[in-house]
């Protein structure tokens, strides 16, 4: 048994992780590469921010199913049943919160100076060491920036979640299916309690994470506005 | 020697150039748009010819007809970009000790170390600050660094003082000079002035629209090493 606030956090972590990892890879072979047929491929990944989130829910739930290509899959090879877990919001949330991730990475790669990776292979580097070392921490303010909103966007999750993951509270009830039952029954105090925490949670995200890559990330240029300032003096 | 036959179409220009290059600096001199930094990218490996053949020494880097294509990465090609390309998030010492591998920054084995380098180029000072901390002068001192730790055999530089003023250009001009003569290796520079041209070069190739207009060579120097292709 899980509160909503664990299982909602627990939930929004794990889409998050999900979005992160494959977020990046695509968004960095997105970011600089021109094919044929790219337009279509981004145009299926933003597809999720556009759509509906019950006809998210509803594509998930005939894949996942028990009768779905993949659900059935799962179950006769591995014996596990996705649909109506934890795990169903999880991947719910991750779908829908997908592009924010995206657009936010991918616009942050392809901002990064071409120059500085050339420099880089000019002196002998390797090409992931190079993501490592140039690409990704100029990229980070943008990674970040994703990551807070796609954290937000599935600690909200409603639609695709009730479809694939149900309301089943102590198992799959995040905060937004607590609320929506809440109000259901009447039960207003409760409404209003889980209506304050999400926004604190939300609140509490975007700054504490705005303010650490403030911190961690930007030293260099805080550094070079100081030299500003010391010559303007 | 550097040998380079570069044939590439470019949208609205074909760059082609033969050179033939032993020591000193060479100057490559043209007009914006005559395809110098192209020249430079295609040494560097970060270009690709259509056509042709670059080899240092005994090292083939390109060989259209032998389908050898080294990467940027393996052609201890030092290069100098127009605006520096200095890592901006790294300090004036993590930017010159990029190159250097991890192993060989304990170990040694390099020819000098990154405090000689750094003494050398008068940056020994500023190797705590990040490169927005820089004056113009300093940026190029740190991208010339960076480019020297890791013992290229080749160094190019584009348009490296372009962007700096009277004084510090010509104090960079005398440096550059200086600093060939100490390293031994050749480099290829690229500019559009002439009076940087003469200068600093010891041979000058002419260029327009991606075709040479001319040799030149500075016989004073290297009498018997100069080829003219």
């Amino acid at each position: 048994m899980m509160d909503p606030i664990t299982l909602s956090l627990k939930v929004a972590l794990i889409a998050v992780c999900i979005d992160f990892v494959f977020g990046l890879a695509i968004a960095r072979s997105m970011a600089r590469k021109e094919f044929v047929g790219k337009n279509i491929i981004e145009s299926i990944i933003i597809l999720p921010m556009v759509l509906p989130p019950t006809v998210l829910g509803y594509g998930m739930l005939i894949l996942l199913g028990k009768r779905g290509g993949l659900g059935q899959m799962l179950m006769e090879q591995f014996g596990i049943q996705i649909i109506f877990t934890w795990w169903a919001a999880a991947l719910a949330s991750a779908v829908v919160s997908f592009p924010l991730m995206y657009q936010s990475a991918k616009a942050a790669f392809a901002s990064v100076d071409i120059f500085l990776e050339q420099a880089a292979r000019t002196l002998g580097t390797g090409e992931m060491r190079i993501f490592l070392t140039i690409t990704l921490p100029l990229a980070w303010p943008g990674i970040l920036a994703g990551l807070v909103l796609a954290f937000a966007r599935a600690l909200g999750e409603f639609g695709a979640t009730l479809m694939v993951a149900g309301n089943i509270p102590g198992k799959t009830q995040t905060i937004p299916l607590a609320i929506y039952s809440a109000v259901e029954t009447g039960d207003d105090e409760l409404a209003k309690t889980l209506v304050l925490t999400i926004t604190i949670l939300s609140f509490a995200a975007v700054f504490f994470l705005n303010r650490w890559s403030k911190k961690k990330v930007q030293v260099w240029r805080k550094g070079s506005e100081a030299h500003v300032e010391s010559r303007n003096i | 020697m550097l040998r380079a036959e570069i044939y590439k179409v470019l949208p609205g220009m074909t760059i082609d150039v033969k050179l033939a290059f032993d020591r000193g600096i060479l100057v490559l001199f043209g007009p914006s748009g005559a395809g110098k930094t192209t020249i430079l990218n295609c040494l560097a490996g970060l270009q690709k010819p259509d056509n042709g053949l670059i080899s240092l020494g005994d090292h083939v880097f390109f060989s259209s007809t032998d389908k050898i294509a080294i990467p940027a990465r393996q052609r201890k090609i030092g290069y100098v970009f127009q605006d520096c390309a200095l890592f901006p998030h790294m300090t004036v010492k993590d930017n010159a000790l990029y190159g250097i591998p991890s192993r060989c920054k304990k170990d040694g084995g390099y020819r000098m170390s990154v405090i000689e380098v750094m003494e050398m180029l008068g940056i020994t000072h500023l190797q705590n600050r990040y490169p927005a901390q820089l004056s113009g002068g300093e940026k190029q001192r740190v991208a010339l660094a960076r480019a020297l730790m890791v013992e290229p055999d080749l160094l190019l530089l584009d348009e490296p003082l372009s962007a700096l003023d009277f004084a510090t250009r010509k104090s960079l001009q005398a440096e550059l000079k200086q600093l060939q003569r100490v390293w031994q290796i050749p480099f290829v520079l690229v500019t559009h002035s002439r009076k940087e041209m003469h200068t600093l070069a010891d041979e000058i190739l002419f260029l327009d629209k991606g075709c040479q207009t001319g040799y030149q060579r500075n016989d004073k120097r290297y009498p018997k090493l100069c080829v003219a292709v």
